[in-house]
């Protein structure tokens, strides 16, 4: 198409507010009591991260995996891909994001959960929000909790969770695990703000906190004297 | 841009030429008016009813339920023509679930498009959206936004000469590409064209609307109220005194009579997500039109708001 710059988000756009939220509602109800086992998940992760037991990285990359692939499958391709066709083309991300955490994290044991500082203590701050925050945004915002986007449930949760463990973690692969949840959080709070829904900062939000405390971190490591 | 006296008045002559009709638009008392297909001369209920955004509900069995009300309402007040597209989500299983519901009315006028890069994937295409719909057949299929346009018209084409379609058409909106749309009206035998046209957008009325008249083309409008737009915005402005010689009680309908009175439109296809709104929007396709003079009135008085 030769006028692409005719087109705004609002064109892309394919459903309603109402449609978008009920669909929450929906798959909430399909899948309860699992929020219950997923907060529990969220629970562990900040867990193993505070207390670091041996294998703990290799846990949490487990658990993370798991989440990603099933909310791809159940929300992404089962539920979202039916509004929004754009969706069946991102479920297969949440696979490959599922697949990487696997072989970085378990299989190559590539990974360490006990970066502390100002990323560390962000990266606390972003899984509490995504955790015990996100859930009441539906509420606090008229929606009732039947909608509430739970972490392992819902992609945006689950997306910020990701977010902030990877600013507690050290590892060469690092770099391979951040696009998928970066680009996922850039492009559902692009689709909010386009609703006018006011709950796109949250996203936005955390992405800027992740990327402020990443960059801050990378700049005090170059900063920092070299050891032999 | 506005309608000058001159290319009303040429409009309205080549479209009642075209139909050998007069271009009075007063039907049986409280039932929509009727325009022709030029092409047949198939009369068409002015308004018909869209499906982009409103229809796309997934699986929600609740939602579902009301687009089908939405329907049911729809032909109740006499509309034919509804307007779906590939790119819409959900909406056409969503139709397809309202048509079986209410048992398949017999007036559907099935309006679909093809919307894919690829020439020879809008057979297969097509084909899927008519088992979404569950109809022996589309009564008309358009290119959608002009998408890999030469291709699908000439599959539209042969689709017809073989009885699989009866009409070929062709859609844009927001006012892209008026100048290949343009083109494609002079050269190619469409029977369609569907673009957008309302009390705020009326380049339309420069070319696009007297051509399609010249060249005896059906004209369907899309975006009528600029996707909800308008009709928010003008939400608690009072209606015009004026505005009660056409009959209508609310703005919805009076900016609908703004584009029914184009002697070149034969139907707009607003969308909704209500009943009452269907029924509103239907009602508008009866009793008086504004003339020309009203519809300059009509349309200064909007843009001043
Ligand atoms: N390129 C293309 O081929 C193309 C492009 C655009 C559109 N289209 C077709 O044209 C159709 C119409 O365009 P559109 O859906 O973009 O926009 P539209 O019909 O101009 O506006 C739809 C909006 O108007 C509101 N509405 C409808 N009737 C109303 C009434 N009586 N009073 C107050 N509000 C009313 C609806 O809200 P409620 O639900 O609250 O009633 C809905 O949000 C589409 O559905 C689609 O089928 C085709």
């Amino acid at each position: 198409m030769s006028e692409w710059w005719t087109y705004r988000p609002e064109n892309f756009l394919l459903f309603s507010p109402r449609v978008y939220w009920r669909m929450f509602e929906l798959h909430n109800a399909a899948l309860w009591p699992l929020q219950v086992l997923a907060l529990a998940a969220g629970l562990i992760i900040i867990l193993l991260v505070a207390w670091r037991p041996r294998s703990a990285a290799r846990w949490l990359a487990l658990l993370l995996a798991i989440l990603w692939i099933f909310v791809g499958w159940s929300f992404l391709w089962n539920r979202y891909a039916t509004i929004n066709w754009a969706a069946a083309y991102v479920a297969p991300a949440f696979a490959v994001e599922g697949v990487l955490l696997l072989v970085s994290g378990l299989l190559l044991d590539g990974l360490a959960f006990d970066r502390r500082g100002l990323a560390g203590w962000t990266g606390y701050f972003i899984l509490a929000f995504a955790l015990a925050g996100q859930p009441l945004l539906a509420p606090l915002q008229g929606r009732g909790w039947a909608s509430s986007e739970v972490f392992g449930i819902a992609p945006d949760p689950t997306a910020i969770v990701t977010l902030g463990l990877l600013l507690l973690a050290r590892g060469r692969l690092l770099p391979l695990l951040l696009p998928i949840p970066v680009l996922w959080c850039l492009l559902s709070g692009i689709t909010l703000r386009t609703m006018g829904e006011p709950q796109a900062w949250a996203l936005h939000a955390a992405l800027a906190l992740a990327a402020a405390a990443g960059t801050w971190t990378i700049i005090r490591q170059r900063g920092s004297p070299q050891t032999a | 841009m506005r309608t000058t006296r001159r290319t009303f008045v040429r409009a309205s002559l080549a479209t009642a030429a075209a139909a050998l009709l007069p271009i009075s638009l007063h039907a049986q008392e409280g039932s929509p008016a009727r325009r022709p297909i030029p092409s047949t001369r198939e009369a068409m209920p002015i308004v018909g009813l869209g499906t982009w955004i409103t229809f796309n509900v997934g699986g929600d069995p609740v939602l579902r339920d009301e687009c089908a009300d939405v329907m049911a309402a729809f032909f109740e007040a006499g509309g034919r023509m509804i307007d779906s597209s590939p790119m819409y989500g959900s909406s056409q299983p969503v139709v397809g679930y309202g048509l079986q519901k209410l048992g398949r009315p017999s007036t559907l006028f099935s309006a679909e498009k093809v919307w894919t890069s690829s020439a020879t994937a809008g057979p297969t295409q097509i084909e899927q959206s008519r088992r979404f719909w569950g109809v022996p057949k589309f009564d008309l299929v358009q290119v959608h936004n002009l998408l890999a346009w030469k291709a699908h018209l000439q599959t539209l084409f042969q689709m017809k000469a073989a009885g699989a379609v009866r009409y070929a058409g062709i859609t844009t909106s927001e006012g892209r590409r008026h100048d290949l749309l343009e083109q494609i009206m002079r050269n190619e035998p469409i029977d369609f064209v569907q673009f957008s046209y309302n009390v705020v957008d009326r380049e339309a009325e420069q070319r696009l609307l007297p051509l399609a008249s010249e060249r005896g083309i059906a004209v369907i409008i899309n975006r009528p109220f600029r996707q909800g737009a308008l009709t928010h915005r003008l939400k608690g402005e009072p209606l015009p005194e004026w505005a009660i010689e056409l009959g209508v009680s609310s703005w919805a309908q009076l900016v609908l009579k703004f584009i029914l009175s184009h002697p070149a439109v034969t139907i707009a296809i607003p969308a909704t997500t209500r009943v009452d709104h269907v029924r509103e929007n239907l009602a508008a396709a009866a009793g008086p039109m504004p003339d020309l003079a009203m519809r300059e009135r009509i349309s200064a008085y909007v843009q001043a708001l």
